[in-house]
């Protein structure tokens, strides 16, 4: 619809000079590659935004819970301030270490952002606004998710730092660890709703009863195993064992500086927020409202992405950083078993009339 | 040539830098990273093919699992490139004889089913999905074969985990249980005592 409308709108403004057919007759042949790049850009840039605002966000709810204000100088209330922080970080000069690989120490942070960004390809906004409403999206989901740990892995070795290089393997047991329950987590989720299309699976929470009708009532361990292996799997705290400043100086991202550095911190915050929506999506009804007599719309989305974020931060006010082995046993020896567990249980249930879901 | 046929050539050329890159390249890390480009190339290939459950689970385990436990070992690895050099040419007519074999093997599978009309991609349309026909496959007709692979798979990763298990009489562990159950009066002796003072 939006497609025809943005067409009409050529025809009628290149009309007015009297060029709209021999205009149509050179676009006509690339027309669905302008568009799809076009809905790539529409996904992008309000990414992007989202991303510079939730290091605001970040700082300044951290602020308030620790009963300080935050970034107050740039602009009102610090709007400015993700601004001037990317102003300073373009101007910094990039350091590349001499004794590193310098073409996988260069192609690393990309490494990680690229996976970051790809992810968001399957992610449906509203009923029928998705890039690409591919059948295995959740498999593709999974994926790229898993794919962003090379940029991470690359970083620490490429470096050629004891502390960029403990951060690096640090991280990689940590995301290999987590991926399964993870995986698990999201098994319980396509058996429920039988389907692996994101579109699909938020269509099957939908229902009589609002919010109750939501796979976070049948499936609220998995939701809290996905919400928390989410926060291992982005290297947040209390996770943040690949960083760990105060062990580890910053951990694989060490020897980075300018540019080079804030691509590293871009691809955490992408994939925070894309954590927020896969979770807002698969276990809280993605855009359909909680109240029956409201209308389901993309704002519903939005805020229970906004809630999953203040979850992020306010793990990370909160929550000293875990010890390796209490991560490793939290993962292998906690969230395993219970996903299993849960599967199973999803599996006999599902066979019962008990299942409304 | 239309662009299916140029997508496919420009995979399979990747293909072949990849995997010519994994032999050639002198440092094992850059050999293991040339690798993980193949598979995501070869995973394109399975795309163009509408293998789209193979081709996300090729790069889901392999590039996402296996390969970056073998970067993890690799990196740990401190490996001397001067000794594995060594030998160089005392084992290439080895190499060379397998991988004659394995070229012929190739050319007399591939031939065969060429020149006998052979397997052609099944085009199907949008909504067809290809991981319930798999799951569905594999769950009635090959039941049985693909459960006893996944016992296999299961005995392997014991053995694996029991021949190497060797646990230290004298190495000290944490019981995490018992250390959140502990409770005030275990750890904390509170002493009342008259403040001392010495003149």
């Amino acid at each position: 619809m939006m497609e025809a409308l943005i067409l009409q709108f050529f025809q009628w403004f290149w009309n007015l000079f009297g060029l709209w057919d021999v205009m149509w007759g050179y676009i006509k042949p690339v027309w669905p590659l302008l568009w799809t790049v076009a809905k790539i850009f529409a996904i992008i840039l309000p990414l992007l935004g989202a991303v510079a605002y939730l290091t605001l966000a970040e700082r300044k709810v951290i602020g308030y819970m620790q009963i300080r204000i935050g970034p107050n100088r740039v602009g009102y209330f610090g709007l400015l301030q993700p601004l001037a922080d990317g102003m300073k970080l373009f101007m910094k000069e990039i350091i590349i270490p001499s004794g590193s690989s310098k073409f996988l120490f260069v192609i690393a942070p990309i490494m990680a952002f690229a996976p970051a960004l790809a992810a968001w390809a399957v992610v449906p906004f509203d009923q029928g606004m998705a890039l690409a409403n591919v059948n295995a999206g959740l498999l593709y989901i999974l994926t790229m998710t898993s794919l962003g740990i090379y940029g991470i892995i690359i970083a620490g070795w490429a470096s050629n730092s004891k502390y960029a290089f403990i951060g690096a393997v640090r991280s990689a047991a940590q995301i290999v660890s987590y991926e399964i329950a993870m995986g698990f987590a999201l098994v319980c989720v396509l058996m429920a709703s039988q389907s692996m299309n994101l579109t699909d699976i938020v269509n099957g929470q939908h229902g009589n009863w609002g919010a109750l009708n939501w796979y976070v009532i049948p499936l609220f361990p998995m939701f809290m195993v996905y919400l928390i292996s989410g926060v291992a799997e982005t290297n947040r705290s209390p996770f943040d064992m690949a960083e760990g400043e105060s062990e580890i100086v910053a951990g694989f991202h060490v020897e980075y500086s300018g540019m080079a550095f804030a691509v590293f911190f871009l691809a955490e915050y992408a994939n925070m927020i894309l954590i927020a929506f896969l979770t807002s999506i698969m276990f809280l009804g993605g855009w359909l409202s909680p109240v029956p007599f409201l209308p389901d719309s993309f704002i519903w989305l939005l805020g229970k992405v906004a809630f999953i974020l203040l979850l992020f931060l306010w793990f990370r006010a909160t929550f000293p950083r875990y010890r390796y082995d209490q991560l490793m046993r939290l993962g292998w020896k906690v969230f395993i078993p219970l996903t299993i567990v849960w599967v199973v249980v999803i599996a006999v249930w599902m066979q019962t009339s008990l299942w409304v879901w | 040539m239309n662009f299916e046929a140029i997508v496919f050539y420009m995979f399979a050329a990747l293909i072949l830098f990849a995997a010519l890159g994994v032999i050639t390249s002198r440092n094992p890390v850059h050999a293991v990273l040339f690798l993980v480009l193949a598979f995501i190339s070869s995973s394109g290939i399975w795309l163009m093919l509408e293998a789209e459950f193979l081709a996300i689970a090729l790069v889901l385990v392999y590039v996402g699992a296996v390969m970056v436990l073998f970067l993890f070992v690799v990196m740990m690895l401190d490996i001397n490139l001067v000794q594995l050099r060594e030998g160089f040419w005392r084992w290439l007519p080895f190499g060379a004889a397998l991988a004659g074999l394995m070229a012929f093997e190739m050319i007399w599978v591939l031939g065969a089913s060429e020149t006998s009309g052979g397997m052609v991609a099944v085009k199907h349309a949008a909504d067809y999905s290809n991981t319930k026909e798999l799951g569905r496959l594999l769950y009635t007709e090959y039941v049985y074969p693909f459960e006893i692979a996944a016992v296999i798979l299961l005995v392997a990763m014991v053995a694996a985990i029991a021949l190497t298990l060797r646990r230290r009489k004298d190495a000290k562990s944490q019981v995490v249980s018992e250390q959140i159950a502990v409770k005030k009066a275990d750890r904390l002796r509170i002493v009342t005592m008259k403040s001392e003072r010495k003149e």
